[in-house]
């Protein structure tokens, strides 16, 4: 026997490791992140350019330039024949533009005389100045002869050179907004007669062909119409019918039909539900075009697919151990749902209603087809009467070219996404506050 | 007596017979026997049976006497003029609803000649078209009469009924009577007929937009509309000749399929690229945060996507590419690619929340396999997770292009009107969605073919994207049974 000394080995070199590309795959790696980071990245900063942008162009819209004018009812300007007692329509028909104006001239120390000067006034007011004075006197006919200080809207033009947007560099004949003007502007605006106020109108008005009265008030009555109208009839409807489904429906054929068209009916395009409100509710039904109460049934129907699915995730997320209990004590499987299950699925239901009714209120395209594109300046006093919505006049002041129009239409998208946000607030809060773990 | 009256009186007797039928059935417990159901149950069927007849009877009613009065009013008409015509029975139905607008006296004795009668309508604000002729005043006086007559016979018929089904139901309170499980019964029926209106809305969209359709291919040929390449929808009012315009599908189709792969290409690398991030990389902090942040984007409504387009990227592309071209610039303002890189930014939030459910999928002992076998992680997230989640992503691919396909607004305002076949992404073209919305805004009359092509144009969108949306289902539930 032989000891096998060490020495007698033949000496192996250490094994050298084999080249498995670690660098390179770590590298790979390392790349790999990055695109995933560079995607969310992406997303992230479309959305804060699409906002900062939204905002940059709407935030002025909420302020309004305002002449504060001391502005006399002239009898010898209105009534000029003294004839208001027999004929109450002289008050109607009266040149109120005239008193706006002289009340601008006095203010402005000009020449009454000038007819150049006075020209240039002209543009300077809105034209909604005369309305606006006779409203006041015929509300109140006393006012004959006396001076009131009444707050009158400049002109959208003079609005917007006051808030710095209009380029002064540009030839003074390729503007609308004259030198003269802005000098004027400028003397009323030392003096404080002219400045920026909040602009109430914007949330008053309806729409009208002048930036300066135009508003989202009248759409937002008629978006509040359709809210309330899918309101009731979604949450009733999706209810019931999520009810049914869950609790009661048998497995059979008509049971996985409507499970199917539930699915579908929430990946259908939203115009198609505007052709099937055009071609059932308004021909073949008869109903108003440019309605509330079409639109709001179109946006139902377009919603309860979401508010379906909401509810049954809710209903299936009750432990049975709820149910057997109640059945244990003897209530029927009606009162089990309606005692037990529901008030229990409750905050999960009213969250998707809301993110459901949230949808509802963003969606423009089926409003288009059955006529809410429609200029409405009056508000609508029933779901009957000719309405439009907010995202429906966004969507007509972006038609309009003039540079007024795009601020208010960026005002507007700051409304809705401000309402959006309140409601999917509401939501988190409701589902945080209510949510229970079983 | 209106409908809404008769209707008010109804509920109200329905009330009555709740509160009646309640007390009754309290009055029988005398703490021998007790009864079947509780008072309540009693007094709800004692309401069903006063209102559900009634309410039936009224909506037949109205039905029915509407259309009776109709045909009246087509038979008067023809005994006038001895010609059928739809356009003067809509005449003297708009003329009676004036009439009855008018104050006191004139209401039902109007002046005879539309001349006369015409100012006073204006001045109750209602305008009626100027071919409203002389003979169909009192036409419109005896509807007026006649459908006022139909009201009050409906309306005390349906009261009648409801206070004969209300003594009924308070009657029939008794120890032994089964009130719950009637009333229930209704119930029952109720939430099985809330659930069809997912079938009927189906049946109302297939239906209301093929015989629009069928209208529609009676004048211009199928074949035309789905292989024409010119869309030229001429009005006849454009002093074209009355000569037909061309209803090419083509043009349209090609434009949407086009827009749609643009944003699909801006959408899928993004959206899956930032689910894999979210799923697989991102700390619970940077997720908490991040997650709700790209969720923001699918809450923004699709016309603020479009106003952006058209207002701020639109021209910032036109010039940029301006300054490249030194000159003239060769993006126009409105553009396929303006409109698909919008598009595709609104369904990024789509594809990652659809492909995050469909990787979180996964099960978790095939990562540790691919980790354990010394796999770093972006070759587990290639080699195995995605393959074996990718019929779940071609799936949510399916569906964000059915989204993008049947999107509206975007391309409304950011991809033009002219309805060209280009290949080139910088030009505009047009799609379906948006040929809808210009077919059927502004006046039009409803049976000329400019109109009627919208719907043959929405059954289209229809089928397409029923088609790629039950795939979709399809391959995702298959997807989800492999692993569940």
């Amino acid at each position: 026997m032989t000891d096998i000394t060490a020495s007698s080995l033949p000496v192996a070199a250490p094994p050298a490791r084999r080249d498995i590309g670690l660098k390179k795959r770590y590298a790979a790696e390392a790349r790999f992140r990055m695109y995933g980071i560079a995607a969310i990245t992406f997303g992230l900063v479309f959305l804060a350019i699409m906002l900062g942008t939204i905002i940059s162009k709407g935030h002025t819209a909420f302020w309004q330039t305002t002449v504060t004018l001391p502005v006399t009812f002239d009898p010898t300007l209105i009534d000029p024949q003294n004839k208001r007692e027999s004929d109450p329509s002289v008050l109607i028909k009266a040149n109120y533009d005239k008193l706006a104006q002289q009340a601008l001239i006095s203010k402005l120390g000009i020449d009454a005389k000038s007819k150049p000067e006075v020209a240039k006034l002209k543009g300077f007011l809105s034209d909604s100045a005369r309305i606006q004075l006779r409203d006041m006197l015929v509300a109140n006919p006393a006012l004959m002869g006396q001076t009131v200080t009444v707050p009158i809207l400049a002109s959208a033009n003079i609005d917007s050179a006051f808030k710095g947007q209009v380029d002064l560099t540009v030839p003074e004949a390729r503007r609308k907004v004259k030198d003269q003007q802005i000098t004027w502007m400028n003397q009323l605006a030392a003096e404080g007669t002219l400045a920026e106020k909040f602009n109430t109108g914007l949330f008053t008005y309806g729409a009208s062909s002048r930036p300066e009265t135009s508003g989202v008030g009248v759409a937002i009555v008629g978006s509040l119409y359709m809210m309330a109208i899918v309101l009731v009839l979604a949450l009733l409807v999706g209810v019931a019918a999520s009810i049914y489904l869950e609790e009661f429906a048998a497995k059979n054929r008509l049971t996985d039909l409507i499970e199917v068209n539930i699915n579908n009916l929430a990946a259908v395009p939203s115009i198609v539900f505007g052709l099937l409100g055009l071609a059932v509710f308004i021909n073949f039904l008869g109903m108003p075009r440019s309605a509330a109460i079409v639109g709001g049934i179109t946006l139902s129907l377009m919603t309860l697919p979401t508010i379906i699915i909401a509810t049954r995730a809710a209903l299936a997320a009750v432990p049975p151990s709820i149910r057997q209990a109640a059945l244990g004590l003897g209530a029927s499987k009606m009162q089990m749902v309606f005692h037990h299950v529901l008030p229990l699925a409750m905050p999960g239901i009213l969250t998707g209603t809301i993110i459901g009714l949230a949808r509802a209120l963003g969606e423009t395209a089926p409003l288009l087809l059955i006529g809410m594109v429609a200029f409405v300046a009056n508000y609508p006093a029933t779901p009957f009467d000719p309405a439009t919505a907010l995202p429906v006049q966004i969507y007509m002041w972006a038609n309009e070219a003039e540079r007024a129009f795009v601020e208010r239409m960026s005002g507007a998208i700051i409304i809705l996404l401000v309402f959006l946000m309140a409601m999917n607030l509401t939501a988190i809060v409701l589902r945080r506050k209510f949510e229970r773990r079983w | 007596m209106s409908g809404l009256t008769a209707f008010l009186f109804v509920l109200v007797v329905g009330l009555i017979a709740f509160f009646a039928g309640a007390a009754r059935a309290r009055a029988l417990d005398d703490g021998k026997i007790k009864a079947h159901s509780r008072p309540q149950y009693h007094g709800a069927w004692a309401m069903l049976l006063a209102v559900l007849p009634a309410l039936g009877f009224l909506i037949v009613w109205s039905f029915g006497s509407g259309a009776y009065l109709n045909k009246q009013i087509d038979e008067r008409v023809i005994a006038q003029t001895s010609e059928k015509s739809a356009v003067s029975d809509t005449l003297v139905r708009s003329l009676a609803d004036g009439i009855k607008r008018l104050d006191a006296p004139a209401n039902t004795n109007p002046p005879a000649t539309m001349s006369e009668l015409m100012p006073l309508l204006a001045g109750k604000g209602v305008t009626l078209a100027p071919d409203t002729q002389d003979y169909m005043i009192p036409i419109a006086l005896d509807a007026n009469s006649m459908a006022s007559r139909f009201g009050w016979l409906g309306g005390l018929g349906a009261l009648a009924l409801a206070v004969l089904g209300a003594l009924y139901g308070i009657r029939q309170v008794a120890v032994r009577e089964r009130a719950r499980h009637k009333v229930e019964r209704v119930m029952l029926g109720t939430l099985f007929s809330a659930s069809t209106i997912a079938i009927l809305t189906t049946v109302g969209i297939v239906l209301s937009m093929l015989f629009q359709t069928i209208a529609f291919f009676s004048e211009v040929s199928p074949w035309s509309f789905f292989f024409g390449t010119v869309w030229d929808p001429r009005f006849a009012a454009a002093g074209s000749g009355g000569s037909q315009g061309q209803f090419g599908l083509i043009p349209l189709l090609a434009g949407t399929l086009y827009i749609a792969l643009v944003a699909l290409l801006v959408a899928v690398p993004v959206g899956l690229m930032s689910a894999v991030y979210m799923a697989e990389y991102a700390s619970r902090n940077v997720r908490s945060i991040v997650k709700p942040a790209l969720e923001l984007l699918a809450g923004i409504p699709t016309i603020v996507y479009g106003i952006f387009a058209l207002v701020t990227l639109g021209p910032w592309l036109r010039d940029i590419s301006a300054v490249l071209a030194g000159g003239s610039p060769f993006i126009q303002a409105q553009s396929i690619l303006t409109a698909g890189l919008v598009m595709g930014v609104m369904l990024i939030p789509v594809v990652s929340s659809l492909s995050d459910d469909i990787i979180t999928a996964v099960p978790q002992a095939m990562r540790d396999g691919s980790l354990g076998l010394g796999a770093t992680r972006s070759e587990t997230i290639r080699r195995v997770i995605l393959p074996a989640a990718l019929p779940g992503i071609v799936g949510a691919i399916l569906l964000t292009a059915s989204r993008a396909i049947g999107e509206t607004m975007i391309v409304v305002l950011a991809a033009g009107v002219a309805a060209n076949l280009t290949a080139n992404p910088f030009e505009a073209m047009t799609t379906i969605t948006v040929k809808i919305v210009n077919q059927l805004t502004g006046d039009l009359e409803f049976n000329s073919p400019q109109t009627l092509v919208a719907f043959a144009l929405g059954i289209t969108l229809f089928f397409v994207t029923l088609v790629m949306n039950i795939a979709a289902l399809a391959i995702v539930r298959k997807y989800r049974e492999q692993y569940e």
